[in-house]
């Protein structure tokens, strides 16, 4: 089981640094388990959404949310999923529970709590200070792409 | 200020915005959004395909936008959004309308559409609910 997670853990890697807007953000691979997966995204002025607070735009959490819940899937398949796979997104419903504080990153955990051979469900919440006061909570449907059926 | 200059403002003041390199344009009172192709939007490279984050903060940020028009010029705070994917946002220009469908005196529920290459085959969709600056 400790080299599966060493496995996954080079994919997540992976995901979080070689995926350009991934890249572009500055993501940064924190850690994966099994169906789970936790990505951060450090503040940066030129990721501001509203420049009276300094606060990191909705569209990098989405961003942040949307990639970590991929992470979870691909976490999730390891073992159960032969091949390579892509994901899409179907849907992805986003609350914001409250503004991120100024000038603070974001870090986000997504969970795969249940996985079929071609949908993956997926919740998912982000926080800038403590994982227990969450600034938005997030779940989502996703297809498995490139795989025959 | 007139509806064109609120736009301008709206797109030069937030740094995200510049990030996605989005642009808009104002026929009356309809703005039609613009997000040009960049590379570092791609989210899957095999095919390759916008990052589905990309097109949902592109989507929220057209809500953001035309509510900021018609609103005053002032920044409404997102609520919730949910983001329906229809079919993958492709290497091409990608373009969004918001209608407002009900603009109550706090809450305002949006609904967003996006297209590349036709009006009638959407990439996706956003519906929201956004809270208005109270002062």
């Amino acid at each position: 089981m400790a080299a599966d997670l060493d496995f996954i853990r080079q994919i997540g890697q992976h995901m979080a640094t070689t995926v350009p807007q991934a890249a572009a953000l500055g993501f940064r691979f924190v850690s994966v388990d099994h169906g789970k997966g936790t990505l951060e995204v450090p503040w940066r002025e030129d990721l501001v959404g509203d420049p009276d607070t300094g606060v990191i735009a909705g569209g990098v959490v989405t961003s942040l949310l949307d990639h970590t819940c991929g992470l979870a899937i691909t976490s999730a398949a390891y073992g159960q999923i032969d091949g390579p796979f892509g994901t899409a997104t179907l849907d992805l419903r986003i609350d914001y529970m409250r503004p991120a504080a100024p000038r603070a990153g974001v870090t986000a955990e997504a969970h795969c709590y249940r996985l079929t051979r071609s949908i993956a469900f997926v919740r998912a919440q982000a926080w800038d200070a403590e994982a227990s006061d969450p600034i938005a909570t997030a779940q989502g449907a996703f297809m498995l792409t490139g795989r025959t059926p | 200020m007139s509806e064109p200059d609120a736009l301008e403002a709206f797109l030069q003041r937030a740094p995200y915005i510049r990030f996605l390199g989005m642009r808009a344009e104002l026929a009356g009172d309809e703005m039609t959004a613009i997000l040009p192709f960049q590379p570092h939007l791609v989210g899957n490279t095999m095919i390759p395909a916008l990052h589905g984050g990309v097109i949902g903060g592109f989507l929220e940020a057209t809500a953001l936008a035309q509510l900021w028009v018609t609103q005053g010029s002032k920044l409404a705070k997102t609520i919730d959004v949910t983001i329906e994917y229809l079919r993958p946002g492709r290497a091409m220009t990608t373009y969004a309308r918001a209608d407002l469908r009900k603009v109550g005196r706090r809450v305002a529920n949006v609904h967003v559409e996006a297209w590349q290459e036709a009006r009638d085959h959407p990439v996706a969709f956003l519906h929201g609910h956004f809270l208005l600056s109270s002062d």
